[in-house]
């Protein structure tokens, strides 16, 4: 069943055209996904901030300049539904900037509404600890996601991690190559052999995440099955591996 | 099986009760009610598995390693107690383990390899929405009587409440906030107990014994000292000196 909806998200970004040439294929490839997400859900538009070094997330990737726009107003009045999602690691439901959000976020609520967003769904991109970014949608009219809308809407946050997870030089759209997503039943191994890593090289979770991809990539190995060895004690990882 | 005693029964809900304070730690709270959970009817142990928003059942907490991994191959193999009750809504009840190979080929032989005989699942449900399960094993014959479902439905009733934590919860999407919060909640102790395994050379069971030692003898919320020992792994050296 979840493999079954996260191949979906793959397939509906592979699906649509590459970008301009000159993009990092990352950033081209998070494009593809927001330009899905618009043609797939009951929004006008999305995007995905990433987190710069330990700050907080700026806009790589959307659908349209408006988010950038509002992106960047969310970083100059410290609040908004992004900034929400991204420090309560949930997700920030807003049906109808109209109603309430303006008292919950003063300064960004207006602008929004100026700009002609009625609702946002903001999605943190994480991994327990390890926050990478955040997916924004928003729509031009008010109301909450469909049951169905809203769980597509995670799963496409769920292929957009590990998209970033996985790098852009090791998968191409629409083929998971025993990815993050493919370590399903493996995940609490995965999520364990990740704080050791974390701890072995002196790195962040994030990174501790890209370098054992990056380890089942070279080995052509299942992701779940070294996570299982490093737990288990058999398998460190070098320093210089995985890069 | 003995009834449950309606002084214990009190007791046990008004000490559940106690720890919905406004800034309680949910994974300690699921870990709680499963305790409890199992207490009360005198199963031997128990766990708690909740639905992601892909329908995929995630453990969220158990009262121990076997259980724990019990529950991670119900996932796994995709059939088991845990399952029928998400999928059906409606609780499997004095499941027999000898009896139930053809039901589940793959569980049952597993569960009793670790010494159960029976077990129970007891859906987590809010407003005909099933979120989750509690499953409960047994080493003996299960002999449990309609009373002793209310009851242990009844936790499971406290325990979606606490989990949502929000009193007038009509909107989906409320639901998603809270789930997914919850969701991510526990894999951030399992990122710590890897680091603090990897720190001090320990399994990863020890680790999270040492982890909830800490935060209990402090006073802290376990989720919080999970978060601080991956956000900065020099401070793990404190925990050992606890």
């Amino acid at each position: 069943m979840a493999e079954g909806r996260v191949a979906h998200v793959r397939s509906l970004v592979a699906g649509e055209p590459p970008d301009v040439p000159g993009q990092s294929p990352l950033v081209d490839w998070l494009r593809r996904l927001c330009r899905a997400a618009v043609r797939d859900l009951p929004v006008t538009g999305a995007g995905v901030s990433l987190t710069a070094e330990g700050g907080v997330p700026g806009v790589a990737a959307a659908s349209d300049r408006t988010l950038a726009a509002l992106e960047e107003l969310q970083v100059t009045v410290g609040e908004g539904p992004c900034i929400d999602a991204f420090s309560w690691h949930r997700p920030v439901l807003a049906a109808d900037l109209t109603d309430g959000a303006r008292t919950r976020w003063p300064g960004y609520a207006p602008a929004a509404l100026e700009h002609g967003l009625r609702a946002v769904f903001a999605l943190p991109l994480q991994i327990g600890a390890a926050q990478l970014g955040v997916l924004t949608l928003y729509r031009d009219r008010p109301g909450a996601l469909p049951a169905d809308d809203l769980a597509l809407a995670l799963t496409f946050a769920e292929v957009a991690v590990s998209t970033i997870v996985d790098g852009q030089a090791l998968v191409q759209p629409g083929e998971s190559a025993g990815g993050l997503d493919a370590a399903l039943e493996h995940r609490h191994e995965l999520y364990q052999a990740q704080g050791m890593v974390m701890v072995q090289l002196g790195v962040d979770l994030g990174e501790a995440m890209v370098r054992l991809r990056a380890y089942a990539y070279r080995h052509d190995r299942p992701l779940g099955e070294v996570a299982g060895d490093v737990v288990d004690g058999g398998l460190r990882l070098a320093a210089d591996h995985g890069r | 099986m003995p009834a449950v005693a309606p002084e214990r029964l009190a007791d046990v809900f008004v000490e559940v009760a106690d720890t919905l304070v406004d800034d309680f730690d949910l994974i300690e709270f699921l870990e709680l009610v499963t305790t409890r959970g199992a207490e009360l009817v005198g199963a031997g142990a128990a766990g708690l598995l909740l639905a992601d928003h892909n329908g995929q059942l995630q453990f969220m907490a158990g009262t121990d390693e076997v259980t724990r991994l019990l529950e991670l191959f119900q996932v796994q193999a995709r059939e088991g107690p845990c399952l029928d009750c998400f999928t059906s809504g409606s609780p499997v009840v004095n499941a027999d383990l000898s009896d139930t190979g053809e039901q589940w080929p793959l569980f049952a032989p597993r569960a009793v390899d670790v010494g159960f005989r029976s077990v129970h699942a007891i859906p987590l449900r809010l407003r005909g929405t099933v979120i989750g399960a509690l499953n409960l094993f047994s080493a003996d014959v299960g002999r449990l009587r309609s009373e002793d479902v209310h009851v242990v439905q009844a936790l499971a009733d406290v325990a979606t409440i606490g989990l949502l934590q929000e009193r007038a919860i009509h909107r989906g999407e409320v639901l998603a906030e809270q789930l997914q919060r919850a969701l991510n909640s526990r894999v951030v102790i399992e990122q710590a107990k890897g680091a603090i395994a990897q720190l001090h050379g320990m399994s990863v069971d020890e680790a999270f014994a040492l982890l909830r030692g800490y935060a209990r003898s402090r006073q802290l919320r376990l989720g919080d000292v999970a978060q601080s020992v991956v956000s900065d792994p020099s401070g793990i050296g404190d925990l050992a000196v606890s």
